[in-house]
């Protein structure tokens, strides 16, 4: 594996849309070639090597090749956006749209993250040391078909809007989050380690959700079913199941509706 | 000696009422007395009569006074301005005619400007909504005529839209409504008690920000499921009455408004409202619509929809159109210092918007068209007055329901005063010219 450290010099004097800033883009070339990919500030077109200092070289595919961005990048979009193999390392935090439809391979920021990271995610992993902001793991506008693979991992909390449309895929967060939960998911898995507020579920029809802290207001359309033991992400416990959403549709299977589940933990 | 102007069309809010009567001096350059209009209404046609009406564009001092300007001193400070910006807001759109909304659509691709209009601090969340799972809807006209269940939603027509329950939601009587009011079932859902809901049957007092609860609730009952004991509020009893006065009715209209467009949890709240109609659908007929404020917010929406796919928050900066609110809103463009410029026309940003992003509109070269002054002449760099459409020029508008309708000039304009239109043409010749395209 190669290695290409992108290292910003320029701040852009508004924001920098940077989706060639992906394995895909790099594979093989060399730092001047990289240097002369296209970004965009505004309606102006620019070249990337007028932002970053660029060293090292692109391996020849890009599961070969791994880049590492450094500096203040909160003000550039679309790092990784639809990469479908190899790695990137984000030292620090980044804007809008971080591994955006992105395919394969494996993006870490260590920092935060803006609003729709892993926005209609196919495949890959993403990891957020930080917290990440609105629509994580959600579907682009008016797509029914959000996250449908892969894995999110967030250290901190993320915000509101959290694996909307969702069919697949799973996003676990350490913190807290904002409301709206898995809002129309018809499938993957959402594990939130800290609190949630209101609206988990809300038109779910099938997918699953397990929160370890408290939930300020269940929706009225999850209805409590049984206590089940089971264990999530490493953690044995016992969890209250609720099904739903009742308001929403559902297909049947064998005569059983089959509804989204929402497990909550129950602390002693 | 005077003439009367009849069958005028309001160029107020997004009940467009067409059926004022307007009293103009035989000249046809004053304008007298109007009829028919609310009060609202009337005020903005008495407006361009205004003694202190300002008439020709100002520019702003460095000492923070006005100077006068000619209109080619404007168009050419607004050329420049976008020109040279990298990526410009252009702002508003929603009280003007569609044929200056499509003028300057033209000029904000030829600039790569985002183009945002008013829906994106109020029903711009409804269309998010509608682009998520479609929305079942009808003309005022039906509603007049068949609508025997009337819901009205976190709005407050009697003080928003004056005219319409007279003319289509309560009070008519229509084909197959000939009884009027007494013939209709009114629910409000608000939690304050407003003047429309002491007009209702039934007021459902909703607790603040729990309107999706309560919409879940509503889809819940209809399909005969278990309801907590209360939501949002609401005994879970009045929750099935209110659904079963719904089911049992011919056909219902669901009118909502800001209380839900703008409060906790947004394009959602219209979401559920949307799959409470199509829930409906299944016991008899239903239909549900937004009350659009501005009189031709609705059709901006239109002009971009035709022009560019999406109803507004387009971002042309690429010489392509992306959409995503919360990225390419006005607000979070300003807040996130993403536009280096700002167009206002035919709105009032610093009457509406944050005191931040207004702050923002301040520190950027602005430039606002408003016949009026308002909040947002006063933070602007230039202000170019234009002539009142719907009162001095014509031009199509769209209501509310998305029915298109011709507005009329009743009176002229002052001496000299341009219009929207020719303003945004003659700006978007001269930034052909500068761009050499
Ligand atoms: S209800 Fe609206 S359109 Fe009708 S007269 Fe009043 S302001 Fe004008």
């Amino acid at each position: 594996m190669e290695t290409v450290t992108l290292t910003i010099k320029n701040q852009p004097g508004l924001y920098l849309e940077a989706d060639t800033i992906t394995p895909d883009a790099f594979a093989g070339k060399k730092a001047e070639e990289i240097a002369g990919l296209p970004v965009y500030v505004g309606r102006d077109e620019h070249k990337l090597g007028e932002f970053f200092e660029i060293s090292g070289k692109a391996g020849a595919t890009a599961a070969e090749t791994k880049i590492v961005v450094k500096g203040d990048l909160s003000r550039v979009k679309y790092i990784g956006m639809k990469m479908t193999a190899g790695e990137i390392v984000v030292d620090g935090n980044a804007d809008m749209y971080v591994g955006a439809w992105m395919q394969g391979g494996k993006i870490t920021v260590n920092g935060n993250v803006d609003a729709f990271a892993g926005t209609g995610m196919k495949g890959g992993e993403l990891i957020i040391k930080g917290n990440a902001g609105n629509y994580l793991g959600a579907a682009y506008r008016g797509d029914w078909r959000g996250m449908s693979g892969g894995k999110i991992t967030v250290a901190g909390n993320a915000g509101s809007d959290l694996g909307t449309f969702m069919t697949g895929g799973e996003i676990v967060v350490g913190g807290d989050v904002d409301v709206h939960v898995a809002t129309h998911a018809e499938g993957g898995k959402i594990v939130i380690k800290g609190n949630a507020k209101s609206r988990l579920g809300g038109q779910m029809v099938e997918g699953e959700i397990y929160v370890f802290g408290n939930i300020d207001v269940m929706m009225p359309g999850f209805a409590y079913r049984e206590d089940v033991d089971i264990e999530v992400d490493g953690t044995k416990g016992r969890f209250a199941l609720y099904e739903g959403d009742l308001g929403e549709r559902h297909r049947k299977r064998k005569g059983q509706t089959i509804y989204a589940k929402l497990y909550q933990q129950i602390r002693a | 000696m005077t003439k009367t102007v009849t069958d005028v069309i309001c160029p107020f809010c997004g009940t467009l009422c067409d059926d004022l009567e307007v009293v103009v001096s035989d000249d046809g350059k004053k304008l007298l007395e109007v009829y028919n209009a609310c009060a609202i209404g009337a005020e903005k046609f008495l407006h361009s009569q205004a003694k202190d009406r300002i008439t020709r564009p100002r520019m702003r001092q460095d000492d923070g006074s006005w100077k006068e300007i000619t209109y080619d001193e404007a168009i050419e400070y607004t050329a420049k301005m976008l020109a040279d910006a990298k990526k410009p807001l252009m702002y508003g759109w929603s009280s003007t005619n569609c044929e200056a909304q499509a003028t300057g659509s033209e000029l904000g691709e030829i600039v790569g400007a985002v183009m945002d209009n008013t829906a994106t601090v109020c029903h711009g969340t409804s269309l998010i909504a509608v682009q998520d799972i479609g929305i079942p809807s009808c003309t005022l006209g039906e509603v007049k005529n068949r609508a025997d269940r009337i819901v009205f939603w976190g709005c407050n027509p009697a003080h928003a839209h004056p005219r319409h329950m007279s003319r289509y939601s309560i009070f008519p009587r229509g084909f197959f409504t000939g009884k009027g009011h007494t013939g209709r079932k009114v629910i409000v859902v608000d939690p304050r008690p407003t003047d429309t809901a002491s007009v209702a049957d039934v007021h459902l007092q909703v607790e603040q920000g729990r309107d999706y609860e309560l919409l879940n609730a509503f889809r819940v009952a209809f399909k005969g499921e278990k309801l907590p004991d209360v939501v949002a509020g609401i005994p879970k009893e009045k929750i099935y009455e209110a659904a079963e006065t719904l089911k049992s009715g011919r056909f219902v209209i669901i009118f909502f408004g800001m209380g839900v467009t703008q409060s906790l949890g947004k394009n959602h709240n219209i979401d559920e409202a949307i799959a409470v109609t199509r829930d409906l659908n299944e016991y008899t007929k239903a239909a549900i619509m937004p009350m659009r404020g501005h009189y031709n917010v609705t059709g901006s929406g239109q002009v971009w929809g035709w022009l560019f796919g999406f109803p507004y928050a387009v971002d042309l900066s690429r010489g392509f159109a992306r959409y995503n609110p919360g990225e390419t809103t006005s607000n979070d463009l300003l807040r996130r210092d993403e536009v280096d410029a700002v167009f206002v026309l035919g709105s009032d940003p610093g009457a509406h918007f944050p005191f931040s992003s207004v702050k923002k509109i301040y520190d950027l070269p602005s430039v606002a068209i408003d016949p009026h002054e308002t909040p947002t002449t006063e933070v602007c760099k230039v202000h170019v007055p234009v002539a009142f459409v719907g009162v001095e020029i014509g031009g199509c508008a769209y209501r509310m329901d998305n029915v298109p309708i011709e507005t009329r000039k009743v009176v002229e304009p002052p001496e000299g005063m341009m219009t929207d239109e020719e303003f945004l043409g003659r700006v978007l010749a001269r930034v052909k010219e500068i761009k050499g395209v």
